[in-house]
Formats: structure tokens, sequence, C-alpha cells
């Protein structure tokens, strides 16, 4: 044994019979740059085997490593008083009172999903319900955010589809309602859809499980399924770019999903960890085997030694290194307390799941794989974990963006035609209309505890046994994200607190996941690194620290990236369910009011899409302390039981918000609307403004929510009122208005989706 | 009212089903798909969810649980058994109740409530509706399309077997009105001596104003009802 830099002992390897040589090019298809290679050979001291090879590319992978988003996600604030786990372990975990804490978090399955669009986001689903149980926590809601490119392409039907079927599919069967989520349709994510899902999971506050690995002679044990030969290389697939002819040849990439064994290991985990017979389980998601392991060993400050001639596989002649970097799923890696082995095998059997012992925790700080009983991998675990080497990268502003952001885009506020007829093509843009098409393929009641289904501002689901509710949402504009990254992710993170204060919840915490296109592009960085100091500053005002998340990068398809899209998904809690308040009016008569202010701010807009097919324009700046006052004063109106309803104002402007509202129950509100700001009525009904929300109320509370209003400073007025069922749409402003039969608002807003998702499915 | 919810693996409204029982009053208990004995409970409730996966066909598997032997007895010496959905499923496999229930004719999961239509509240499950009275109750599954053969589709009809139908928020049943293809908008029904109801809609998800109904509550009422004035 000799020392190659004064820590870790140089330990020898014979190269496993079989196995290929190591040369620049094997190290290349790795992942691996040149430096890369060098650091891993300086940490072992001689050059890796290639089962060693094989671990390292996965665990310094973007996927894993977070090698070009490190040093950027150390700027976002993580810490608060509720806080009870921050980033660095599955998911993150506050504390939400009366003796609850919520576990929660956002994955992506990007890359999959744009190669086999349903297993790709079922396996999406899996993977963050996983994330979310290892904690001890029982998964209590689901939300997914997706982008795809535009509607009229077949292919990108397909992937729509496909995606949505695999989600509700997964996620139906496991038995974990949908509460809400996103979706945009525009060519920007043509070659890349995007498939983000979040779970959160409920605990009593005491019972956090982690995933370490600790004392010494304990057994690892694999749970669950077997190991097969599906996604092995998924992580270091998910950290390159695609290219046209990925699509058969990354298939074998790509995993597979069972939900039914998903909701045995459920119940199996939850049972095991109650039990006390475990003292950490981690799921084997991305690199499986190998980053569950190395992982609870690095967090335990422990070593962990395994035999892969013990690993359960589905087919003979797996070598280790296949069983390594298998990414098969419904896998668990547990750390069975000294001698329970057998508690653990019975609770698995009850399950009908197998378990198995695969390795012990050793107090030498080594990752060791043996093959029936030969070494085949030898490496210091925590190097392999922490060690990665993190890049700032080169960022630079793309000019071709700097020109879109600049152009003048004044001449669109002119109106090209009948307001009324604008309205009714904004309306039927899938962007804007309603997605129910979407989550009605999705269980949302069940678990018998949803108070606001998908189709509100956030989902809703009550605490049983307490008054309180977690609320949820995920936001992100990527339109506005491309063209000015730091007011994008503020407005982003700004829009989240939106949607939870209009349902009645404080704003508490964040979980992220950031998906861009290849960062060693100096304007892809530029947009991460802009994006994530927006953020920075929205989450620190707001005291919404982010207590972990995701980076997809490389979203890219022949060069092409997609829009910068870092995904809020943010949770709030909710004091008393009598506060909980829906977007949809709810009487003719009462009266609408307008909270912010209308501006002719169109850039990035819907409407710029829809009528001039351009994505361009500065987007709507978003002022964080103006956003800050209207949550207060939101939540403010709603403890006082002011409001029959609240609705963020987003994508369509004003006149879709309203029509949203006015559509929230079985038959359509007519709405008589005037707004009087000077500005253009494009603006005013089309423009994307910040900073707005549209409240309803009986007409005798109305000076009571003025005075609110004005006492947090938040400019407010009267801007009309709800009228009959069935009635008619009118807005007007000073120079133009809108009107049409409630009816044919709702026949548009419902149609508009399925119609275009009756055109056929075609891969 | 003791209740024995049976759990198969796969199935994931147990526990709400549990909970609904409670609501009403009665004494639910879980009983493990592996278990044998049913004879010590009142009612016996098979829940939704996916047993076994769904994996060929809903309920195609669970039907061959041991506990399923206990529930057939258990049926056919008169003793209630509910069944909604993937329960419905599996009462139809059993061979509980006629027909089977296919996949949507849209193909696609469907999840939203509907409107039902009370066709007889002279079961030991409606008693404590009115004969038409409309409720709304969710509806979750894929495969909620009722069919059965021509004369076993006459006999349902004809000795009036059907309990719930899906219809409008007028009360006709209309073929918008129906959510996944049901040969005559059915939702629900009994067999012949009325002690063994199937449905595809989730009466125990509508039990209280804050999810947004309490229609299904009557229907656990009416077993409470029944139960206590025979007991």
């Amino acid at each position: 044994m000799s020392q190659a830099d004064g820590t870790a002992p140089v330990i020898d390897v014979e190269p496993r019979r079989g196995d290929p040589e190591i040369t620049p090019e094997v190290v290349a298809d790795h992942g691996l740059s040149e430096k890369e290679y060098a650091r891993v050979v300086d940490l072992m001291g001689r050059p890796p085997t290639f089962t060693e090879l094989g671990v390292f590319s996965a665990m310094w992978s973007e996927h894993c490593g977070y090698k070009n988003s490190k040093r950027l996600l150390r700027l976002l604030p993580t810490k608060a008083p509720w806080v009870i786990q921050g980033p660095g372990e599955n998911a993150g975990v506050i504390d939400i009172g009366d003796g609850y804490a919520l576990a929660f978090k956002i994955e992506s399955h990007n890359h999959p999903s744009a190669v086999e669009p349903y297993q790709g986001a079922a396996t999406g689903v899996g993977g963050i319900l996983r994330d979310i149980f290892t904690m001890g926590a029982r998964p209590i809601a689901v939300l997914d955010s997706l982008r795809f490119g535009d509607l009229d392409s077949g292919r990108v039907r397909y992937l729509f589809g496909g995606v949505v079927a695999g989600v509700g599919d997964y996620g139906n069967c496991v038995g974990i309602p949908n509460i809400g989520g996103e979706v945009m349709f525009d060519r920007g994510y043509a070659g890349n859809p995007i498939v983000n899902a979040m779970c959160l999971g409920l605990m009593k506050r005491g019972d956090l499980m982690t995933a370490a690995a600790t004392g010494t002679g304990n057994s690892l044990m694999a749970v669950g399924a077997r190991t097969g030969r599906d996604g092995i290389h998924g992580a270091t697939f998910a950290s390159e770019e695609l290219s046209e002819d990925d699509d058969a040849s990354s298939r074998p990439m790509v995993q597979v999903g069972d939900p039914f064994t998903e909701k045995l290991l459920l119940e199996a985990s939850l049972e095991l960890i109650s039990s006390g017979a475990i003292s950490g389980i981690q799921d084997m998601g991305a690199a499986g085997i190998t980053s569950s392991a190395s992982e609870m060993a690095g967090r335990g400050g422990s070593g962990v030694e395994i035999d892969m001639a013990l690993v359960p596989v589905r087919e003979p002649g797996m070598t280790p290194y296949e069983i390594l970097l298998s990414e098969s799923q419904e896998r668990m890696l547990v750390v069975a307390n000294d001698g329970r082995e057998d508690e653990v095998r019975r609770i698995l059997e009850k399950w009908e799941l197998e378990a198995a012992v695969i390795g012990t925790v050793t107090d030498d700080g080594r990752f060791r794989v043996l093959e029936d009983g030969v070494v085949v991998a030898d490496i210091p675990a925590l190097p392999l974990t922490e060690g990665c080497p993190t890049y700032e990268r080169e960022g630079i502003e793309g000019d071709d963006v700097r020109v879109l952001r600049t152009m003048d885009v004044s001449p669109y506020l002119r109106p090209t035609g009948d307001l009324t007829d604008t309205f009714r093509q904004l309306l039927g843009s899938p962007n804007v209309a309603s997605k129910r098409w979407i989550y009605e393929q999705y269980d949302t009641t069940v678990r018998t505890s949803t108070v606001v289904p998908p189709g509100g501002d956030a989902g809703v689901v009550r605490i049983r046994g307490t008054r309180r509710a977690v609320a949820a949402t995920t936001d992100c504009n990527g339109r506005h994200v491309y063209l000015d990254p730091g007011n994008g992710a503020r407005a982003a993170v700004a829009e989240a607190a939106r949607n939870l204060v209009c349902v009645g919840a404080q704003p508490t915490a964040i979980t992220n996941n950031l998906n861009f296109g290849n960062p060693l592009k100096p304007h892809i960085y530029y947009q991460m690194r802009e994006a994530v100091l927006g953020m920075a500053e929205a989450c620190a005002l707001f005291e919404t620290p982010v207590t972990g998340g995701n980076v997809s990068l490389f979203n890219e398809t022949d060069g092409r990236a997609i829009y910068p899209t870092p995904v809020i998904g943010m949770v709030g809690v909710v004091e008393d369910v009598d506060h909980i308040t829906r977007a949809g009016f709810s009487e003719p008569g009462d009266t609408i009011l307008l909270l912010g202010s209308n501006t002719d701010e169109i850039g990035g807009s819907e409407y710029l899409y829809v009528i001039a097919d351009l994505v361009a324009g500065h987007p709507p700046r978003v002022d964080l302390e103006a956003e800050r006052s209207l949550q207060r004063a939101v939540l403010d109106m709603i403890h006082q039981r002011l409001l029959a309803s609240a609705h963020d104002c987003s994508e369509g402007g004003l006149a879709c918000t309203l029509a949203e509202s006015a559509l929230g129950s079985e038959r359509p509100f007519g709405v008589d609307v005037t707004v009087d700001d000077d500005v253009s009525p494009v603006g005013a009904f089309f423009g994307e403004a910040h900073g707005r929300v549209v409240v309803s109320c009986g007409p005798d509370k109305a000076s009571a929510v003025l005075e609110t209003a004005q006492r947090h400073g938040v400019p407010v007025r009267i801007i009309g009122t709800v009228g009959e069922q069935d009635g008619d749409f009118i807005l007007k402003a000073k120079d133009g208005s809108i009107s049409l039969p409630a009816a044919q608002v709702a026949d548009i807003y419902f149609s508009a989706i399925p119609k275009l998702m009756d055109l056929g499915e075609t891969g | 009212m003791k209740v024995a919810v049976v759990t198969f693996p796969g199935s994931n409204c147990d526990y709400d089903l549990y909970k609904a029982v409670q609501q009403v009053g009665g004494n639910p208990t879980f009983v493990w798909h592996r278990e044998r004995g049913l004879t010590e409970y009142d009612a016996v409730m098979l829940p939704g969810g996916f047993s076994y996966g769904d994996y060929l066909r809903g309920g195609a598997i669970a039907r061959m649980s041991p506990v399923m032997e206990d529930v057939v007895t258990y049926a056919n010496a008169g003793g209630p058994v509910l069944g909604i959905c993937n329960g419905f499923q599996i009462l139809c496999e059993a061979g509980l109740l006629p027909g089977a229930l296919m996949k949507n004719r849209s193909l696609r999961f469907r999840s939203h409530p509907v409107h039902l239509r009370v066709e007889r509240n002279d079961t030991m499950f409606t008693s404590a509706y009115e004969k038409g009275d409309l409720l709304s109750i969710p509806i979750a599954h894929g495969e909620g399309n009722f069919e059965a053969d021509k004369e076993t589709l006459q006999r349902i009809e004809g000795e009036g077997h059907v309990v719930f139908r899906y219809v409008d928020p007028s009360g006709e049943a209309t073929d918008a009105a129906n959510p996944n293809g049901s040969w005559h908008n059915i939702a629900g029904l009994v067999n012949e001596r009325g002690n063994v109801l199937g449905m595809m809609p989730h009466p125990e998800r509508a039990t209280e104003e804050l999810l947004g109904s309490t229609d299904g509550l009557g229907l656990f009422d009416s077993l409470v009802h029944a139960l206590s004035a025979t007991a």
C-alpha cells in the first residue's frame, strides 16, 4: 500500500477478465474530460478498472454530481426556522405545525420522455414518489410541470399524449392524487419536452428518516424489484445533448415502470421505517446501486462493501458494471439494524417483495465492490460522492436574445382586428385554454383529502385531524426567462407565491427544477447564472428558502436548446381550511376588483405568440417589494373572510383571467367589467403585467377590500360585477371592448385542447 | 356495524373507505387478502384501486385471492357486499355480479365528478335516498365500461337491477353524460337478491362538504340503517 495524496491509500484491483481496456475513447464515451479522468487517476493513485470508470462516470455526471450547477446552487437561500431538512437529502422537509412535517421535491425526466414519453414520464413519477417515502413520509399529492412543442405537430401530440398517460397511469395506480401543475406549448420545446414531477409527503415531525449508512457491520439489503439491464447509464445519458437519431438507439437507456410494485414498495418501506428495523434507506434511482450505496456511505461517514453476486437480478450473465449502473425501477437499498435482517425480510414478504443482503457497512471509507468475493472496484467513497469537479463556466448573453428583447413590439399594441376575435383566438390557444383534457386522466380525489383539485391557482390538500391544509404550485414562464433570465426567474417565484396566496396559503418553501441547455455554451451558462441569482433574490425577500431540487442540463437537440426553464415548485401552509379560496366567481352581483395595475407590457406574451408568432420584446418587469405587499394584502383579505374568489393574472392577461374566474362553476357566469387605465386595450386585456390578482366579494364587503388593499399600499379598484349564469361576457377599456356570450367563452375554453388532440397522435 | 374492508395488493382506496365507514359510526377492520373468515362482520366492502396492478384485466387476479372464497360464501349467505370501482370489477370477475367492465370507450382514464340518478331506493344500500335523486360523486377509472351479453342485459333491466345511472345535470341519461360507454349508462347494479352492490363511482369520496360533496354519505347511512334494523 502506498499513499497517493497523503489521505487515501492506493489499493490495487486486478482488471476483470473480459472487461474492455481503458482507452481515451472509452473515457470520452463515459462523459469524462481528460482533466476529470486525470483527477480520477490521482484520487485512486492508479488508473481505474472498467467497472470503476463506470462508477465515476455516473457519479460525476451532471445528473449526480451537479458539476456545472453546484457553484450556482450555493447562491440560493436554504435556511429558515421551519426548515427541518435542506438540500442534500432525498427531499426537503419543513415543519407545517400541529406536529406534522412536509417532505417535498421536484425532479425531471426530460431526456427519457423525449425518447419514450409514456415510460419516461411514468418512471419520473415513480422516482419522485420514492424520494418522498424514503424520508419516512407518506406521499399525499403529485404535481406535474410539462413543456412541449406546438400541438399542430403529430410528433408533439404523440409526446404530449404519452407523457400525460404515463404521469396519470403511474400516480393513479399507486393512489396518489394529482393536485396541479402546468403545461406550456411553444416551438422552443419542440425537440426536448420537459417533464418535471413534484411530490408532497406527510409525516409526523419526529419520524424523519435519513439516507445514511451507519453502524459498522450492519447489513446492506436490496429490497423491491430485481435488477435488470434497463436504464444502464441513464444518469450519463441525461447529461448529454440529444440528436435526431437518438430516438431508437437511446431506448435501452429508458427505464420501464411498474407502479403496482411501487405501491407495494411504498407500503413496505413505510412499515420498515416505523418498525425500527432499519437505520437508513435510499432509492436506487439515477446511477442505481452505485449512487445509493456510495452516497449512503458518504453521508454516514462510513464505507460499504457490496457483492454483485448477491444482488437479485432479472437475467443471468450481468456484469458488475451492468448491475452497478442499472436503473431498474422500484428498488431500494436499506441498512438493516444489527441482526434484524429477518424482520426486514418478513415485512417485504408480506408485501410480496424480495429482500436480499448484498453487503455490509464498513468503517474504512471505501466503496468496495466484489464479484463473488473478488474485488472489482475499490474507491474512496467521499471523493467519489463529494469530489466531483465543479465548474464556473463563462456566461455571456446571446446576441440573438438581445436582439429579440430589444425589439420594439409597441406596434402590436394597436389591435390587428376585432378585439373579441382576438380574445377568442387567445382563449383557444392551448396555453390559455382549459387543461381539463390532461387532469381528467389523473386521479385527483383518491385519499379523500383534495380540497382544491387541478385547475385552480394551486392545489390544496387538507391534513386530517387538524384544521390545516397544504397548498402547492409549479410555475415558470420559459419565454420570459429566455428574454430576460434574471427577471423571468424572479417572476416565476413571484407567480408561485401569488398562486399560493390566492388559495389562502402562506408561501413557505421551494423546490426547484433547473431545466437548461448545454452549460458549456456561454449563452446558456449566462441564462443559468442570471436565473439562479434572480431566484435567490426573490426567495430571500419572500422568505421561501430552497430545500432541494433537481438540475436538468443539456436539454438540446441538434444544438437547439430549450427556453431556460427554472421551474419553481412552491409549497404553502393554510392555517385553517376555512381560509381556502378558489379562483371561480360564486354569486351574480358580486363585486369584481383588480389588485395591481394594468400596463402595456406585452413582451414575451401569449398574445404576441398567437397574433404575431413572436417571442420578443421586454417581458413584464417584476417588482418584488410590490409583490410582497400584494401577497400580504390578499392573505389579509382572506383571513378577514372578505373574498368570494381570488385568481392570479398571468398568461393571456386580464381578459383570460376573468374568463377563468367566470368558468369556475358548472354554468358560466356573465361578467361586466370596465378598465379605465391609460393604456391600450391590448395592454389592458392581454398584457401580462405582474403583480395583479382579480378578486370578487359580496357588494357589502367591497369597501373593506378596498381599505385592506390600500392599507398594504396595493393599487386597487372596483372593475365590475359578476353577471348571471349563461349571461354575457363584456369587457370595456378606453378604446375597445370584448363582448360575447359566456356560453361561447366556455365552449372555446374547454374544447380547444380536446379538438387538437382529436387530430391524432402519430409517433 | 362491523365492516371488513378487504385489502388486496394494489388496493388504494381502502383507507378512504375505512374513514367513510367510521364517519357514519361504523367499526371498520382491514382484512388482508390472504386472511380467511368473514363471518364475524356485518358487511364486507371491496375498495377501489389497482389490485395486482390491474395487469391482465381489472380484478382478474384479485378474484383468485384466498379471501375471495369467503367473500363468495358470505354473499351467497345473504351478507351485504359492496364493491367500489376495482371492487366492482372484482365482484364481476368473481361471478357475484353479471357482466364485465371494459376499457372506457375513450381508451383514457377518466377522473371527475359525475351526476348519478338513483334508480332504486328499496335496497339496503340506497334506502336513505329518494328514487330519482341526483347525486354528484367522483369517478376515477380506466375500465368502467359496463358490458354483458344481450340476455343478461335484458334481465338486468327487466328485473330492475340497475341502482345508479350516469345522467346529465337535468337527470337525463344521455350519451354525453356517459363517461365510459357503459351500456344504458349503468354506473352501479345489484345482484338478483339485492345484497351485492357494485358501482364505479366513489361514494366514499363524497362524504364531506369541504371536499365538494356529501352525496355519497346516504349509501353508508343506508347500510347502517339496514343493519341496525335487522340486528
